[in-house]
C-alpha cells in the first residue's frame, strides 16, 4: 500500500482554511527566518479518511480480538472511559488556567486517593507519562533521598527476571545496575540478595508479581534485609491487576510503586501510548516526589509546589490528564468489589489457561500462577521454536503473546489472559495452541512459514536494520 | 459496573480444572498477613448512567471562555476526520506494535509520521515520537552529552519555564551543568551566548518561536554553536509555526505536537517528537520504524534499530523509553495529511490576526507590546497590574493570557498572549475594547 505521500495530486485539498478577517499585512519576518519550501502532500478528506482506515484494518487490536500479550494487561477497553475523556470540559481545559479548571484538579485529587488506598501509599505522583517515566522517577527518588541523607550510594539491584526498562532507568540516573540472580522457583535468590548487598546499595526494583507471573514468597524477608541495610525497595506495579485490592504493595515492604493506567486501569494502549505511569511513595519520600502536587483544603482544590526535596518536574503540565479521565471513570465504575473480581479473575483465567497448556507444552515454573504464566519452546518437535508458534497463532485470530521474554526462560511465550476473557476464548485459544503442537509435529513447514493469512508475511528485521529506510525519501 | 464475562457456573469449571475449590485458593502464594480482610475505602461500582453523570459534573465544573492563552498549549482547529480515524480501535485498542505481521497500520502511519517529521524540520531522521515536548527536550539535553562527551548544556532563558525544570531535572541525574543565557528584547542575547560556550559545552538549546512568541536568529546562533563544535538542539513548541519557519540548521530537532490536531486537554496527551541528523542515528531514543520486506518479497514495516533500545541493551540502552505517544502521533499524522501545503496557510493566518491583535493593543494608553523582535502568534503586552487585566477580562468572559511574573519575576505585568486562526477578528475586537475599558 503507498504511503499517504505518494497519494499526492498537485492542487487538492482536503481542509478549507478560513478567510483571513482582518487586513491583509505585509509579511513582517525576515526572509531569513522563513522556510524555503513545504514538502507536504496534497490529498482530499476522502483520500486521508480511506488511507487511514484502510491502514487501520491491517492492524489488530483488543477489540479485534484475544490480545495475551504478557505483562502488558491487554483487558478490554471499556467505551465510556472514551466518551468521558472527550468531554468537552476537559479537553478544552487549559493547563495554565488551574483555577478555571476546579474539575480537573478534583477529578486527579480523588484519583490519586484512590490509587493510595489500593497500593497503601501516601501519597502519589500523576505526573509520569509512561510506566518507564514513573519508573525514571522512581529511581531519581531513590538517588535525591541518598543525596539528602548525605549517604553515596550508587547501586540498585536488580533480578535477572525484570523487564529492561529498569535497569535501562537506572543508567539515565547515572547509578549501577547490579543484577540478582532468581532461583528455580523464579523468586530472588535470596543467597544472592545477601551477596550483594552492602552500605552501596540504595534500593532493589523488584517487578511484582514478577514476570513469570509469581509473587515473590519471600518478599516480607527481601523487605527487612533492605530495610535493614537503609536501602529502599521499589515496586514496578506493571502486573499490579494480578493482586488489585487482594493486597496492597505498601504492606508487601515497598517504599516505591509505579502503576501503569494503560494496564491495570484499562486506559488503551493506542499503538504505544499514550501511557500514564503514576509513582506512589510511602510518607518518608512523600517531600521528594515531582512538583506539583494537588492538594484539598476546605473542599477548593490548589497546586502544592511547596516540596522541599522534590526531584524537580518530570515534564511539563501535569501528564498525561486524558488517560487519568479513563482511569478514574474506570475505578469509579468498578468500584472497591470491583476491582478485586479484577485480580480473582485475571488469576484464575491465567491459571486455567496454564492447567490446560502445561500438558501440551514445557512449563519451566509449574506452580500456581498469578495473572500470567511463561511457558518455553524446549522440546518442541522438528525445531520449532517460540517464534514459530506465536506467528500461526496470528493465522489463527489471536495476537501472540509476549515472547522471548523473561530472558531467564529458554524460548519464552508469556501469556495474559487477562479478566475479561470469557471461558470460550480461553478454550478456544487453548485448541489452537494445541493444534499448532500438532502442526509442528505433523507439518512443521506450515508452522515455519507462518503467518500465510495476514495482510504482510514474515518480516526480514535484519535487512531492516541494516539498510535502515526510516522515511519516504521522494518529493510530493 | 465490571466487564468480566465469566459466570458462576464457568467459574467452577474453571476451578475444577486447574484443582482448587475456590479462587482465593490461588492466591495462597501471597503470606497470610498480606491479603486483605477489609474491602478497599474506594466508593461501591457505578452504573454506566451514574459514571457518566459523576464524570460530566466534574467537566461541567471547568469554564471555557475565548481564551488568549498559549505559553506551550494551542487551541487550534482540529478537522473532524482526526478524531474519527484515531477513535478507529483497530488503532487505539492496539499495543505497540510487537507483531508486525498483524500492526502494518500503525507502522506505516509510523513510518509516514517519521516522514513528516523529517519533512517539517529538515532532519535526516527522527523516531516514533516522544511523551511530550519538554521530555523530548530534557532526552535531547543528555543525547547532546552522549554525542560529544562533554558536559554543559546551554539553555536559552527563552525557552518555555516548565521545559527547562524537566531539562534540568534530567540533567542534574548525570552531573550536567546547565545554564541559562539571558535574553534581550525578547529573544536569545547572542552576546552573552558568545560569552559563555566554551569548549566544555556539549548543546546549546533554542526555543523557536521561543517563549515569547519571538522568532530566534537561529542562523547566528547557529553559526555560533558549530564555531564551538557544540551542538545546536532546536525546540519547536507551537508546531504550527513550521508552515512557515525554518527549524534551523539544528544537529537535533525536537518539538511537542500538541497543535498537530490535538485538543489542550489539560495539557496532556499530546505527543513529543526528536529528529536528529543522521550521523546521530544510533543515538536516538525510543522506537524507529523502518521499511523493509516481507518473506514473499512485498514491502512492509517492522521496529528497527532496536539495538538501541532498553529491551535488547538494558543498562547500556540509550534510553529507558518504551511506550511513547503513538495514538496522538497518529492524530497528528492524520492532521498533517489533511492540511499538507496549506500548512503554511494556516501559519499565515495565525500570525496576520496576531498582527491585527499587537497592533490594535500597542494603540491602548496603558498597554505596550515590549519586545520588537520579529513575533509568530504569541506576544507579550507590558499593562499596569496584570492581576486586574486578568480579573476584568474574565468577568467578560476572556481569558487575557498568561502573567509571566509566575515565572520570570522580572516581567512583573507582563502577558503573554496568543492568537490563533480560531479567534476572529470579533474576539480580537472585543479583547481590545475590554482592555481598553478598563481603569
Amino acid at each position: 500500500m503507498k504511503i499517504i505521500f505518494e497519494k499526492s495530486s498537485s492542487g487538492r485539498k482536503a481542509v478549507e482554511l478560513p478567510e483571513l478577517d482582518v487586513p491583509m499585512k505585509e509579511n513582517s519576518i525576515p526572509e531569513s527566518m522563513l522556510r524555503n519550501e513545504l514538502d507536504l502532500p496534497e490529498v482530499s478528506e476522502v483520500d486521508v479518511v480511506r488511507h487511514y482506515t484502510a491502514l487501520s484494518r491491517k492492524n489488530f487490536g483488543v477489540d479485534n480480538g484475544f490480545y495475551p500479550l504478557g505483562s502488558c494487561t491487554m483487558k478490554y477497553n471499556p467505551k465510556i472511559n472514551e466518551d468521558m475523556a472527550v468531554l468537552n470540559g476537559f479537553t478544552q481545559a487549559h493547563p495554565l488556567a488551574p483555577d478555571l479548571n476546579p474539575g480537573c484538579l478534583q477529578l486527579m485529587y480523588e484519583l490519586e486517593k484512590d490509587l493510595c488506598e489500593i497500593t497503601g501509599m501516601a501519597r502519589i505522583t500523576l505526573q509520569p507519562a509512561a510506566g518507564s517515566h514513573g519508573e525514571l522517577t522512581g529511581v531519581m527518588i531513590i538517588k535525591k533521598y541518598f543525596e539528602v541523607k548525605g549517604e553515596k550510594r550508587t547501586k540498585i539491584l536488580i533480578p535477572d527476571s525484570a523487564h529492561g526498562t529498569n535497569p535501562a532507568s537506572v543508567t539515565l540516573c547515572s547509578m549501577e545496575a547490579v543484577e540478582i540472580k532468581s532461583n528455580n522457583q523464579g523468586s530472588i535468590d535470596l543467597e544472592d540478595l545477601k551477596k550483594n548487598i552492602d552500605k552501596d546499595v540504595a534500593g532493589l526494583m523488584l517487578t511484582n508479581p514478577n514476570t513469570l507471573g509469581l509473587v515473590d514468597k519471600n518478599i516480607l524477608e527481601i523487605a527487612k534485609i533492605l530495610h535493614d541495610n537503609g536501602s529502599l525497595f521499589y515496586c514496578d506495579g506493571a502486573n499490579l491487576n494480578a493482586v488489585v485490592g487482594i493486597s496492597k504493595i505498601a504492606d508487601m515492604g515497598f517504599d516505591i510503586v509505579h502503576l501503569n493506567l494503560h494496564k491495570t486501569f484499562s486506559t488503551p494502549h493506542g499503538c504505544g501510548g499514550p501511557g500514564s505511569g503514576p509513582v506512589g511513595v510511602v510518607e518518608k519520600l512523600v517531600d521528594f516526589l515531582p512538583i506539583p502536587l494537588i492538594e484539598k483544603e476546605n473542599n477548593e482544590y490548589s497546586l502544592n509546589y511547596n516540596l522541599k526535596n522534590s526531584i524537580g518536574q518530570m515534564r511539563a503540565f501535569f501528564g498525561n490528564f486524558g488517560v487519568m479521565i479513563k482511569a478514574y471513570t474506570y475505578i469509579k465504575a468498578l468500584g472497591a468489589e470491583g476491582l478485586r473480581q479484577v485480580a480473582e479473575n485475571a488469576v484464575l483465567n491465567a491459571n486455567y489457561l496454564m492447567s490446560k497448556l502445561k500438558k501440551h507444552y514445557k512449563l519451566p515454573y509449574d506452580t500456581i500462577c498469578k495473572h500470567e504464566f511463561v511457558l518455553s519452546d524446549e522440546g518442541l518437535p522438528n525445531n520449532i521454536i517460540t517464534t514459530d508458534i506465536a506467528k500461526r497463532l496470528l493465522d489463527y485470530g489471536f495476537h501472540a503473546p509476549t515472547i522471548y521474554f523473561p530472558l531467564i526462560v529458554h524460548g519464552a511465550i508469556m501469556i495474559e489472559p487477562t479478566e475479561t476473557e470469557s471461558k470460550q476464548t480461553l478454550d478456544r485459544f487453548a485448541d489452537v495452541m494445541i493444534k499448532i503442537k500438532q502442526e509442528a509435529e505433523q507439518n512443521p513447514d506450515r508452522v515455519k512459514n507462518a503467518p500465510s493469512n495476514t495482510p504482510v508475511k514474515r518480516l526480514d528485521a535484519v535487512t531492516a536494520a541494516r539498510n535502515p529506510i526510516l522515511k519516504w525519501e521522494g518529493k510530493c | 459496573m465490571n466487564y468480566i464475562p465469566t459466570t458462576e457456573k464457568e467459574k467452577k469449571e474453571m476451578l475444577k480444572e486447574i484443582g482448587v475449590n475456590d479462587a482465593i485458593d490461588l492466591f495462597q502464594d501471597i503470606d497470610e498477613q498480606l491479603i486483605l480482610k477489609e474491602p478497599l475505602k474506594i466508593s461501591k461500582k457505578l452504573s454506566e448512567i451514574e459514571v457518566r453523570k459523576k464524570v460530566e459534573s466534574l467537566a461541567q465544573k471547568n469554564k471555557t471562555k475565548t481564551s488568549f492563552l498559549g505559553a506551550g498549549c494551542y487551541n487550534h482547529y482540529i478537522p473532524s476526520v482526526v478524531n474519527h480515524i484515531i477513535s478507529r480501535s483497530e488503532f487505539y485498542t492496539a499495543y505497540t506494535p510487537y507483531q508486525p505481521e498483524i500492526s502494518q497500520g500503525a507502522l506505516q502511519s509510523i513510518f509516514e509520521f517519521q516522514t513528516f517529521i523529517c519533512k517539517l524540520t529538515g532532519m535526516d531522521v527522527a523516531n516514533a515520537s516522544m511523551y511530550d515536548g519538554s521530555s523530548a527536550l530534557a532526552e535531547a539535553a543528555f543525547m547532546s552529552h552522549n554525542i560529544t562527551n562533554k558536559n554543559k548544556i546551554l539553555i536559552s532563558k527563552t525557552v518555555h519555564p516548565e521545559y527547562k525544570k524537566v531539562v534540568k531535572t534530567y540533567c542534574k541525574m548525570h552531573d550536567l551543568e546547565v545554564v541559562e543565557i539571558d535574553f534581550k528584547n525578547g529573544a536569545t542575547d547572542t552576546e552573552k551566548l558568545k560569552n559563555e560556550i566554551n569548549d566544555e559545552t556539549a548543546s546549546v538549546i533554542i526555543q523557536n518561536p521561543n517563549f515569547f512568541g519571538c522568532i530566534e536568529n537561529l542562523d547566528e546562533i547557529e553559526k555560533i554553536a558549530h564555531e564551538n563544535n557544540s551542538l545546536l538542539i532546536t525546540c519547536i513548541v507551537e508546531a504550527i509555526s513550521l508552515g512557515l519557519l525554518k527549524a534551523g540548521n539544528a544537529d537535533i530537532v525536537v518539538g511537542d505536537g500538541q497543535s498537530f490536531g490535538i485538543s489542550p486537554s489539560f495539557g496532556g496527551p499530546a505527543f513529543g517528537f526528536m529528529a536528529a541528523k543522521k550521523e546521530h542515528m544510533r543515538k536516538l531514543p525510543g522506537r524507529i520504524v523502518g521499511q523493509t520486506i516481507d518473506a514473499d518479497g512485498n514491502k512492509g514495516f517492522i521496529l528497527t534499530l532496536q539495538a538501541r533500545e532498553q529491551h535488547i541493551r538494558r543498562e547500556k540502552a540509550t534510553s529507558n523509553i518504551c511506550t511513547n505517544q503513538a495514538l496522538m502521533a497518529l492524530a497528528g499524522t492524520v492532521y498533517l495529511s489533511m492540511l499538507g501545503k496549506q500548512l503554511k496557510n494556516l501559519a499565515i493566518i495565525n500570525n496576520q490576526k496576531t498582527n491585527y491583535a499587537i497592533e490594535k493593543i500597542n494603540k491602548l494608553i496603558n498597554f505596550e507590546i515590549v519586545f520588537s523582535s520579529p513575533i509568530f502568534n504569541e506576544f507579550v503586552v507590558k499593562c499596569n497590574d496584570s492581576k486586574k487585566i486578568i480579573d476584568e477580562l474574565e468577568k467578560n468572559n476572556i481569558i487575557a493570557g498568561l502573567d509571566l511574573e509566575k515565572y520570570y519575576p522580572e516581567l512583573k505585568n507582563h502577558l503573554l498572549m496568543c492568537v490563533t486562526e480560531t479567534h476572529s477578528k470579533s474576539d480580537i475586537d472585543k479583547l481590545v475594547e475590554v482592555m481598553e475599558s478598563i481603569k
